[in-house]
């Protein structure tokens, strides 16, 4: 989808920002109530680039990642993306950065009672007129757009199904979908395999990699299995008790890393 | 040993605590007036089972009746020689009076045999020269047709033979409706359309306003005191601007009105008009920011096909009460459709005055939002300077608001005085905030408006639909439609209130997963939220309905017409029997009203 836009002068802005790295520096949050979930945590994740982030529950993964797109406010420090610093975007300069960056869930996140059908226009919600939108009036282009993409993950027999109705590995392909609809440079994906069986997993981080490696989209994903991430990232950040303990290939986490990362009393499983 | 103390304390403590829960439970019976004597008096009892068996047969049905008399002739005082009535023909029903005769308020016991089992009926004393009747008791016989009471004698005395007449009467032929069962089926009827129209209007309005009331979705609204400064500046002005617009769009249209090929050409012109302008303002996706002279056109454009579209909803009301007036003379039986037409016009009329109002101070207050941060991002010292200016006059604006309220309410004689230290009031207020608060800094605007509609929420379902029945009869009269008023008011409230708390009780992943899309915040209600609230809306809104039927027995009280009304009469003339068919109507309605409300629920959820 992406591809064809890049066509047209407007697009070639986009085009620029495109093979702009994403810098993350001195990101720092505190919950109300003085959680410090993310601590001075710095790095680059060039474009193209498929960055698995990992640590323990409760290690500031979720809270990276949403401080990304800014579903979750930093307290401090600054996430360059090209010239722009998301977090001084303005709320409408957010909208257009947000519609960039396609997001996908540990539990889906879709909306139950829709349409898988609308469960997927709605990526294309940053970009149709908020005005029309209401009627539920999308343009056709965005609806093949959507047939298409449901086919890609192997479901576009399902698009007029209601979300809940579907398994929770089709569920996940719904939120790939929908977050492709977005034409997004980046993909957030927090634990995107956490509530599905290993099988089901390896199905969806392929849907993952193939994005990545096809139409070149980065791809930021919080995982919990090691193996996951020796078989689909291309480098590791990790993170304990919102510290950057890691930053580098999955090769190299070896056991004295591992203990760092995980604590001492943690054992290697597979 | 050293466990022991505490223990005996702790003893001490739980009888002391046995103590005064008794005293409290003591001092609440003292307080309801237990009276448990009463409870066992013999004529309460008597009463009780009374009412309970007029309760249990609620008046649908109604025989034709057969009178028969029986009489006895009596003699009282008794005669010097003494008297023996006739032998009874005791092949039909008869009455025996033992002693046959006797003195005037003297106790006899009257015998009835032969009579139609289980009939009912007066025992009268027809004293000799009159016509009048004087009611001795009634008989009620046996399933052998017997009977037998006492009786006090009249104090009648006379030489002449004299009558006792007994006349029971008796069913025949099939059941027939009750007069009460006629009233009740058109008071039920009445009601149930009082509350759906009440709960109708109350939905309407309280599902947007439940938006206001929700924490989730108003905890992210902020912004810079600049901008709410700005936005409350602006708000009255665009109110005002709005009402004149209205005015002006009610005169262009009675202008066209004045025609009626130009009136029916206008109306056919302007939703094209609307609708083709709308696709050009509104294109259907945006890739990039279009330029300041695209969207300023972009907005000039909607500008005009607002007016447009106003001027034309006054049309579409104009047509509609005048066509309403004519069909409703002309279809005789059915002419409350047409009446309807006419209302319809009528509320659409008085709509359009708010709802432009509305929509133009919305837009106001929200440019002048956008103003107020693109100002704070400008120079560090200017924001300063223009927020503390603003934020002055946005409080005493906003306390003059408050004072002219007041003054509305409460008429105070020396009001000017009032004015002006309410604005001053304000203006400080603003002042001391502006100096404050630093020109970035979001305030919790979101918040501020959540915690007013819950309390004017709160405030509103408090009162009592009774009492707002109480104001809508002084104000629209004696009826159902001051009921409905009444009962749409508390239903706002009411449903607000509990919408508000499922839109709270919502998954937030949805709405996450929307926002991350880069979606405005109206798509996200739109898409994110309302799927999630459908089915507990509709559940909501059926009980609402079902609470809206039977809150109309109260405001009948009131005059808020609907069964209340019936009721409350039946009840105050002692009519139980009629007061109980009006019970199981309600009951009724409201047992079919769970059932729909139970199928709907399955179907949707």
């Amino acid at each position: 989808m992406g591809r064809g836009y890049r066509k047209t002068p407007a697009h070639f802005f986009i085009f620029c920002v495109q093979n702009d790295m994403l810098k993350v520096k001195n990101l720092t949050k505190i919950y109300e109530g003085g959680v410090l979930a993310l601590d001075n945590v710095s790095f680059e994740v060039p474009q193209g680039e498929f960055l698995a982030v990992i640590g323990l529950s409760g290690s500031g993964k979720s809270t990276l990642l949403r401080c990304i797109n800014r579903l979750i406010e930093p307290t401090d420090g600054e996430i360059l993306w090209g010239d722009t610093d998301i977090t001084k975007a303005s709320d409408d300069e957010l909208r257009t950065i947000r519609r960039k960056i396609g997001m996908i869930f540990q539990n889906f996140n879709l909306v139950h009672r829709s349409l898988v059908l609308t469960n997927v226009l709605a990526g294309r919600l940053g970009y149709v007129n908020p005005a029309l939108s209401v009627f539920n009036r999308f343009p056709k282009a965005d609806i093949e757009n959507a047939f298409a993409q449901l086919k890609r993950v192997g479901i576009a027999n399902k698009a007029y199904n209601r979300a809940d109705e579907l398994s929770g590995g089709q569920q996940q392909r719904v939120g790939i979908a929908r977050a492709m609809m977005q034409g997004p440079d980046i993909i957030l994906a927090d634990e995107p395999v956490a509530s599905l069986d290993p099988v089901l997993a390896h199905s969806i981080m392929q849907y993952l990699e193939k994005i990545n490696e096809e139409e070149d989209v980065t791809v930021i994903c919080s995982l919990h299995f090691l193996d996951l991430v020796h078989r689909y990232a291309d480098r590791v950040v990790a993170l304990n008790e919102g510290r950057l303990m890691f930053d580098g290939l999955p090769k190299e986490i070896d056991d004295v890393k591992f203990k760092e990362i995980y604590g001492k009393d943690a054992e290697r499983v597979g | 040993m050293k466990s022991k103390k505490p223990n005996l304390l702790r003893s001490l403590g739980l009888g002391l605590g046995v103590l005064v829960v008794l005293v409290v439970y003591a001092y609440g019976f003292q307080v309801t007036k237990v009276d448990l004597k009463e409870t066992r008096s013999e004529r309460r009892q008597e009463q009780l089972i009374r009412i309970v068996r007029a309760l249990a047969q609620p008046e649908f049905f109604t025989y034709d009746k057969v009178e028969f008399e029986v009489s006895l002739p009596v003699m009282i005082p008794c005669p010097q020689e003494g008297f023996a009535p006739p032998e009874p023909d005791k092949n039909g029903p008869y009455l025996i009076m033992t002693p046959a005769c006797a003195d005037p308020r003297e106790v006899a016991t009257i015998e009835g045999y032969n009579f139609e089992p289980f009939s009912k009926g007066p025992l009268n004393f027809m004293p000799a020269g009159s016509d009048v009747k004087l009611q001795l008791g009634t008989v009620e016989t046996d399933e052998s047709g017997h009977f037998s009471t006492q009786v006090r004698l009249s104090n009648r005395p006379s030489d002449e033979v004299q009558e006792i007449r007994a006349i029971t009467r008796q069913n025949v032929g099939a059941p027939k409706l009750t007069r009460t069962a006629i009233d009740t089926w058109n008071k039920i009827v009445e009601t149930v359309f009082l509350a759906l129209l009440a709960t109708t209007i109350g939905t309407a309005l309280a599902i947007p306003l439940s938006f206001f009331a929700a924490r989730n979705l108003m905890k992210d609204v902020t912004s810079t005191m600049i901008s709410a400064s700005l936005s409350i500046l602006f708000l009255p002005v665009g109110l005002y601007i709005g009402v004149k617009t209205a005015a002006a769009a009610s005169l262009l249209s009675e202008f066209l009105t004045d025609n009626t090929l130009l009136m029916v050409a206008s109306l056919i012109i302007a939703p094209i008009l609307v609708w083709q302008g709308s696709r050009i303002a509104l294109p259907q996706r945006e890739i990039a920011k279009p330029s300041v002279a695209v969207r300023v056109a972009r907005t000039s454009l909607l500008l005009i096909l607002f007016l447009v579209s106003i001027v034309a909803f006054y049309l579409l009301s104009h047509v509609a009460l005048l066509g309403g007036s004519a069909l409703g003379k002309k279809l005789g039986d059915f002419g409350f459709l047409g009446t309807f037409i006419r209302d319809l016009g009528d509320i659409l009329g008085m709509l359009i005055v708010v709802i432009t109002a509305l929509a133009v101070a919305g837009v106001f207050s929200s440019i002048a939002g956008r103003l107020g941060i693109l100002i704070g991002q400008k120079s560090k010292f200017a924001g300063r300077v223009i927020q503390v200016v603003l934020a002055t006059t946005a409080g005493a604006l906003l306390f003059l608001l408050i004072a002219f309220a007041l003054n509305w309410l409460y008429q105070f004689r020396n009001y000017q005085a009032l004015y002006l230290y309410a604005s001053l009031i304000g203006a400080l207020l603003g002042l001391f905030l502006g100096i404050r608060t630093d020109v970035k800094a979001t305030l919790p605007t979101g918040m501020v408006i959540y915690y007013v509609s819950r309390t004017i929420f709160n405030a509103l379902r408090s009162i009592e639909a009774l009492i707002m029945a109480i104001v809508f009869v002084v104000w629209v009269g004696i009826g159902p439609f001051a009921g409905s008023l009444a009962l749409s008011l508390h239903t706002i409230a009411a449903l607000a209130k509990l919408y508000s708390e499922q839109v709270e009780s919502i998954m937030a992943g949805p709405i996450e997963a929307i926002k991350a899309t880069g979606a405005t915040r109206l798509q996200t209600i739109i898409y994110g939220v309302i799927p999630q609230i459908v089915p507990p809306y509709i559940s909501f809104t059926m009980y609402r309905w079902d609470i809206n039927v039977r809150m109309s027995t109260i405001i009948g009280f009131a005059g808020g017409g609907g069964i209340g009304f019936l009721l409350q009469q039946n009840i105050n003339l002692l009519h139980y029997r009629a007061a109980s068919a009006q019970m199981v109507a309600i009951a009724v309605v409201v047992a079919i009203m769970d059932y729909i409300s139970s199928v709907l629920r399955e179907r949707i959820v």
